[in-house]
């Protein structure tokens, strides 16, 4: 998505060369001094000193990501041990915002699929009514879906009311609601770029499968799948690391048991832990690991436009 | 020919998975729309229509409180979709109309940051930020970070507008002895206009909706919307909250479609 729109069109031109510079100021400025800049000093207070009742002191000290990774028993003197809490609420959040993505491919691909074969005209229709949830507020969304999914919910009514089952589903406060959650709120973001890699792939290329008579899900699983793999990733990913870092959906679906690794560093920040440098250091494990999911995509999509010629 | 290419892209089950696919996306919105007429005191019981809980929202003991929030919500949007669109125009008018250069991708990445970063990982450095340069907390830095976080939401679509947009005609006004800035603002800007109009358009309903950053730097007693719907809900969710739920969502809804015939309009053209 992103790099589409930095590759040029054919009417590029170099009318406004000389005055580039001052023309991206303002965003350099701005981006620079309250993006970028924050970032970096996020990752100086993750080696700082905390101080008691939040904020930090200005010593070095590798306290925080110790804390993070190493155990060393009730008084900190025993020999480091791995420390399971944050690793485990860490693992939860890849394997929640994993079952998300492949909730949101198995939905998703059909979906995307489905809209790209339409005719030329009905497509924009379609992706603007797959859209248009996105920009609903996310945190108005996972309310409603907590209240669709309650106890005492309308899901549950409608269940018992048609018979199918007896007594209402318990599907609040469990990993499952978590999971229903964030494929919720990303759901469009799986749809969109296999949509744009579906409607690019060449269907004589499947008339061909389809001529030396290979089946149609042979020639899905063969032809079409691997020709649109460069969307897929892209769509696992977009679903992917936003669920990762999510706050929302753990804390309102899930319940105090299941935390993820957004509530963790919420609570160092606006909660009762109050240790800023581990809110931080916990902040700089959950970047770096969305950096490297990043750039592996980035490395497979060149890979991609290499082979695409 | 076409028949027989048709038969062999679709698939059965397809078009069950996406009418399914937009219940999942619809269904919970429709519902909370549908229970915020619900007459009855509690969320659970339907009691049959009526707008209590929207009065409630503009006259009930909370209304004072959803009227700050919602003054605070929709002008930090106004200013920082206005701002965040003209330093994505500027920025756009450089990538596009600027040439080749070695900063490109640099200034590419650092437009598309705050996309890239979780915006978990914003909000708590912006707090930082904010903490350790000594600055109160409160509607400023909602505001300064809005502008910061919309930059890349208002740029995408008026980047995308502009590379469709040929240079000749600029070219020929120029050759015509218009300066570079009437080329600008007569040829250009006109030519722009859906573009932006989009882009403000989205950067407006990105600063409307954010939760999880002005969580983080919002001051003690500053709420927006989505914060005090937040602060409500913690204590289970209210009929008042699910019609003023209701509003911020039509809200959305009608700025996403009159983006949408915007950009649409201008195809036909």
């Amino acid at each position: 998505m992103a790099a589409g729109a930095a590759s040029g069109g054919s009417a590029r031109a170099d009318t406004y060369k000389d005055a580039r510079g001052w023309l991206l100021l303002p965003s350099w400025a701005v981006l620079g001094i309250f993006v970028l800049g924050p970032v970096c000093m996020m990752l100086v207070y993750s080696f700082l000193t905390k101080e008691f009742r939040g904020g930090v002191i200005w010593e070095f000290s590798l306290a925080a990501y110790d804390q993070f990774f190493f155990d060393r028993g009730l008084f900190g003197d025993e020999p480091p041990a791995i420390e399971w809490t944050y690793i485990t609420i860490f693992w939860r959040s890849i394997w929640q915002a994993g079952a998300a993505t492949l909730l949101s491919l198995l939905i998703g691909f059909p979906t995307a699929y489905f809209i790209a074969t339409r005719p030329e005209n009905a497509r924009p229709m379609w992706v603007f009514l797959i859209t248009i949830p996105y920009w609903v507020n996310l945190l108005i969304r996972t309310v409603s879906m907590k209240f669709l999914l309650r106890d005492q919910g309308p899901l549950n009514d409608f269940l018992i009311g048609t018979g199918l089952i007896d007594s209402p589903i318990h599907i609040v406060n469990t990993n499952f609601a978590v999971q229903l959650g964030l494929f919720y709120s990303y759901l469009p973001f799986m749809v969109l770029p296999v949509y744009a890699a579906v409607e690019r792939y060449n269907f004589s290329l499947s008339e061909a499968a389809a001529d030396l008579y290979a089946s149609k899900w042979t020639t899905l699983r063969r032809i079409v799948l691997p020709a649109v793999k460069p969307g897929v990733v892209a769509g696992c990913i977009l679903v992917f690391v936003p669920s990762m870092g999510s706050f929302l959906a753990p804390d309102l679906l899930g319940g105090a048991k299941n935390f993820m690794i957004g509530s963790l560093i919420e609570e160092q920040f606006k909660g009762n832990a109050g240790n800023w440098p581990f809110g931080a250091a916990a902040s700089m494990v959950l970047l770096t690991m969305v950096l490297i999911i990043l750039m592996f995509s980035a490395r497979q999509q060149a890979k991609a436009d290499k082979a695409g010629g | 020919m076409a028949h027989v290419n048709n038969d062999i892209k679709t698939y059965t089950g397809f078009r069950a998975i996406t009418l399914l696919c937009l219940v999942v996306l619809y269904a919970p919105l429709v519902i909370v729309t549908i229970y915020s007429f619900n007459a009855s005191q509690s969320i659970t019981n339907w009691e049959g229509i009526s707008l209590r809980w929207y009065a409630d929202v503009f006259t009930g003991p909370e209304s004072g409180k959803f009227k700050t929030a919602a003054f605070n919500s929709f002008t930090i949007a106004i200013i920082a979709a206005t701002a965040s669109t003209a330093i994505a125009t500027l920025a756009a008018t450089a990538m596009v109309r600027g040439g080749t250069f070695k900063l490109r991708t640099v200034s590419f990445g650092l437009i598309s940051l705050p996309l890239m970063v979780p915006e978990i990982v914003t909000a708590v450095a912006t707090l930082i930020f904010f903490n350790a340069i000594g600055f109160t907390r409160g509607y400023m830095t909602i505001l300064v970070a809005h502008i910061a976080f919309c930059i890349p939401f208002a740029y995408l679509p008026i980047s995308a507008r502009m590379q469709g947009i040929e240079d000749s005609f600029e070219q020929a006004a120029m050759d015509l002895y218009a300066t570079r800035r009437q080329a600008f603002t007569r040829i250009l800007m006109p030519l722009m206009a859906p573009g932006i109009i989009s882009g403000f358009l989205l950067a407006f309903i990105v600063s409307l909706d954010d939760f999880i950053i002005t969580n983080f730097v919002k001051g003690a007693g500053v709420e927006t919307l989505p914060t005090a719907i937040f602060g409500s809900v913690k204590q289970g969710i209210k009929p008042n909250i699910m019609a003023i739920s209701t509003m911020l969502l039509s809200v959305s809804v009608v700025m996403v479609t009159i983006s949408y015939f915007v950009s649409k309009s201008d195809n036909t053209k």
